[in-house]
């Protein structure tokens, strides 16, 4: 049989996808997966059929990083970026794997075969280097491995083939507390929620203190409240899992082996706030986790847990689809989300309105964390008195961390809420530390000085990411791989952040190669003050938090790279005229300029 | 239902539903803007007409008018941030007001006067951009784009064309054409569009009529911004 024709695939993917246009992003990337690129002809039906303009579609297209217009190699590779692997090695890999694949990074083979680039991390810093390869997750990236991965290649053994251990991701729980230290009863939740009310669980999960595990902290009895109060007939539960904030793979954790408390705990939502869609917003990254999470929604059909008729309750319909992100951090933020998960860009919304009354479609719409949902679930079935015991007045509960960099024990730690920085360090072995990174790129880096602080909404708040960095560290790699992170992961709708991000780069690149004054340290400064206060959304707010990390908490770095001229011009002038020297053949004195400044 | 906000001190009246920009433009009193237009929704991306109510940087195209609070628009810090925002989309394109046929007529220009915007300061991008030529009537130079999205916004709500997107993400970000040469020209855009009409700066220029109109004799030339009102304003005169 003939294989079926581009058009045959994309008619049948976008059948699969209910004919709806809000399906378009779901289309497009399994368009992706089976050609590597999107082919024009599918924009053009898909243009056609969804009623969308070919623009529109090249826009979305070109918004995720995951998604392109030509082809990529047969064997895409695409090396995780974060700061972490880099420490273990990536670029060496990177590196190899040019060399010996015969690719440039960021390129492709001339014959098509291989491409080779960098990614935003994937989520797996406790087991790096890793990589993307077509889209699944390879970790440990030693030099056998790669050797292995470079004869694979030679011998065009197809990715499905490749030995599993090259896939296999371990948990590497290494501390247990309320969430992931006690069983839970599949259905208990539910049953809670069904025998005693939603008002009931509303003012149970109030009184535990629950709070959003993503960062931001909004009480989740209240978002969930506001929901069900919201008018309109239809309601939708949303749960982002879209982990992106480098550093952290709790999540990754929890979809593996936590899943059916999630699915529990987005159910248990549903019946609070009437809702009967829900959607798991996964990231591209963490696409291998697909097969178990549909295969654990579907045990939860099975057992009467979700789909039709909820525990024999006639009118308790809901079910969960999962839709695939596509290399795009910004689509953590929540409105983004829900603009990607409707198929489009992935740009923050305008607020007000808010997705508690205007989310997925327009419908009242509860989007919060995998660890929320979780411990929801968990709270709705041992009581808010469990939960509250442990952490703190304003922060009760535990934390999940996702500890990587310099440690003899990186993995994921649970923690009660106010526990302090020394108690992590000292328990995943870290020593000598020179710094620690809380929350990611967009939370803080601490010097030793601050170490005495707490993970607590009310001192330290975060998603989860923890990484350590040894006294062997060089701050500038670190604040630089960060920023380079904003750049590249900025949505590029308001002009602080679009403009600001590039802008702080490019000063932050002149005082790494010791151009710069104080003068450029103002200029950072304004600019960081500028993207923190206009920006349209948290990311831009942000974003500049890893310089003003860097000016206000390792002055002593900065000051060493510093000239002490009060203006220094961002390039070296002198350097600048040696091609004109070449070009004149001149080498005397007038043919220089002594000094550079202006 | 009508309540009351000040600006600056000054009492503005504001009905419900109403942005603290749509209050400001009914009372006189100029926020200065560029991605914004009342004709259109709300857009919210320049940031140009961030202000401070309660103390809290929003922007007022977006930020819905709130009874008794205070804004604050024409102080010297949010003066001060509005030409680093300015100075920021001149150094993110290439803008060369001298040989600029929208000079005196831009509204970039004209708020960047207004802000008291002297030199651009910050490094430039100096990015490689087209210039499409290929419709008879209108040229784009995308050169000049800051990215407002008038144009989507209006050949979408407007002229129901649908013409303009964006496409790319972070400082990639780029205006494209629904074409598949992605050229003006193979499109059915038309010069009476209200989309050809909304360009707050040079990127979509009306052709055969470049200079028609000398330098010193253009919106801007003679009256600011403020009193002036926006380049949308004035689409079709002669001066």
């Amino acid at each position: 049989m003939p294989d079926p024709s581009v058009q045959e695939v994309t008619t049948e993917l976008r059948a699969r996808w209910n004919k709806d246009p809000a399906n378009l992003l779901q289309v497009l990337i399994e368009l992706q997966q089976t050609y590597s690129y999107i082919p024009e002809e599918s924009i053009e039906l898909l243009s056609s059929k969804f009623k969308l303009t070919r623009a529109h579609i090249e826009g979305v297209i070109g918004f995720y990083s995951f998604l392109y217009t030509s082809p990529r190699g047969s064997y895409d590779i695409l090396i995780s970026n974060n700061i972490v692997d880099q420490m273990l090695g990536s670029q060496d890999i990177a590196n190899l794997l040019s060399e010996q694949l015969g690719v440039a990074i960021g390129g492709t083979r001339e014959d098509g075969k291989v491409s080779l680039g960098y990614t935003s991390c994937t989520g797996m810093g406790d087991q790096g280097p890793a990589a993307l390869v077509n889209g699944f997750t390879v970790t440990q990236l030693t030099r056998e491995r790669v050797a292995q991965i470079v004869s694979l290649i030679g011998d065009q053994k197809s990715v499905s083939d490749w030995p599993a251990e090259f896939f296999s991701i371990e948990d590497n729980i290494q501390r247990r507390d309320l969430l992931l230290g006690n069983e839970f009863e599949s259905g208990s939740a539910i049953s809670a929620s069904l025998s005693q009310g939603p008002e009931q669980i509303l003012q149970q999960l109030e009184e535990s203190g629950l709070r959003g595990r993503g960062g931001a902290g909004f009480k989740t009895a209240m978002k969930w409240r506001f929901c069900r109060n919201a008018p309109g007939n239809e309601r939708v539960v949303v749960c982002n899992a879209d982990e992106g904030e480098p550093g952290t793979f709790k999540d990754r954790v929890l979809l593996q082996s936590y899943i059916s408390r999630l699915i529990e705990g987005m159910t248990l939502c549903a019946s609070v706030i009437g809702a009967s869609q829900g959607f798991i917003y996964l990231r591209g990254e963490y696409r291998y986790l697909v097969p178990q999470i549909e295969a654990a929604l579907q045990e939860a059909r099975d057992e009467n847990l979700l789909g039709v008729g909820i525990l024999d309750q006639p009118s308790f319909n809901f079910d969960i689809q999962i839709h695939l992100g596509a290399g795009a951090y910004i689509c953590g933020e929540e409105s983004s989300l829900i603009e990607s998960l409707e198929g489009k860009r992935g740009i923050p919304r305008i607020r007000p309105p808010f997705p508690v009354t205007s989310g997925y479609l327009g419908l009242p719409t509860v989007v919060n964390n995998v660890e929320t949902f979780i411990a929801a679930a968990m709270i709705a079935s041992n009581g808010a008195e469990w939960f509250k015991a442990k952490g703190t007045e304003e922060s009760c509960g535990t934390k999940i961390l996702s500890v990587s960099g310099d440690c003899a024990r990186p993995g994921i730690y649970e923690y009660p809420m106010g526990t302090s920085i020394e108690t992590v360090l000292a328990d995943c072995g870290a020593e000598n530390v020179q710094a620690v990174q809380i929350a990611g790129p967009a939370g803080h880096l601490l010097p030793a000085e601050e170490f005495n602080r707490s993970i607590a909404y009310e001192d330290m708040a975060t998603g989860g990411s923890f990484m350590v960095f040894g006294q062997q560290r060089d701050v500038m790699d670190i604040v630089s791989n960060f920023t380079d992170f904003f750049v590249h992961e900025s949505c590029g709708f308001c002009t602080p952040c679009r403009v600001g991000s590039s802008l702080l780069k490019k000063r932050l690149d002149k005082v790494i190669v010791s151009h710069a004054t104080t003068m450029d340290l103002d200029t950072m400064r304004k600019l960081s003050a500028l993207m923190r206060e206009d920006s349209h959304c948290g990311l831009g707010a942000t974003a500049s938090n890893p310089v003003t990390d860097l000016m206000d908490r390792f002055p002593d770095v900065v000051q060493k790279h510093l000239r002490d001229t009060s203006f220094e011009p961002a390039f070296d002038l002198d350097a600048a005229l040696e091609e004109a020297r070449q070009v004149t053949g001149r080498t005397d004195p007038g043919a220089h300029i002594k000094g550079g400044g202006v | 239902m009508i309540g009351h906000f000040t600006i600056d001190g000054r009492k503005i009246p504001f009905r419900e539903g109403q942005t603290i920009m749509d209050a400001a433009m009914d009372a006189g009193v100029y926020i200065p803007h560029l991605c914004h237009n009342p004709e259109f929704k709300p857009h919210g991306s320049c940031r140009l007409c961030s202000v401070k109510i309660n103390g809290r940087k929003v922007a007022a195209c977006t930020a819905p008018a709130v009874e008794d609070s205070t804004v604050e628009n024409e102080t010297e810090e949010l003066r001060g941030d509005r030409v680093t925002l300015l100075q920021m989309l001149f150094v993110e394109g290439n803008h060369v007001c001298p040989g600029c046929e929208k000079s005196g007529a831009c509204q970039l220009q004209a708020v960047a006067y207004y802000c008291g915007m002297l030199a651009p300061e910050l490094t430039h991008f100096y990015p490689l951009r087209d210039v499409d030529a290929s419709h008879p009537d209108v040229a784009i130079d995308y050169n000049r784009c800051i990215l407002c999205e008038l144009c989507v916004r209006a050949s979408r709500d407007t002229d129901h064309k649908n013409i303009f997107a964006i496409s790319g993400r972070g400082i990639k970000a780029h205006l494209t054409v629904n074409a598949p040469s992605g050229k003006l020209g193979d499109t059915n855009f038309d010069v009476k569009d209200k989309a050809a009409h909304v360009c707050p700066v040079g990127a979509i220029l009306p052709k055969h009529e470049g200079y028609n109109i000398p330098i010193g004799k253009r919106l801007y030339d003679r009256k600011p911004v403020s009193v002036v009102g926006d380049v949308a304003d004035h689409q079709g005169e002669d001066s």
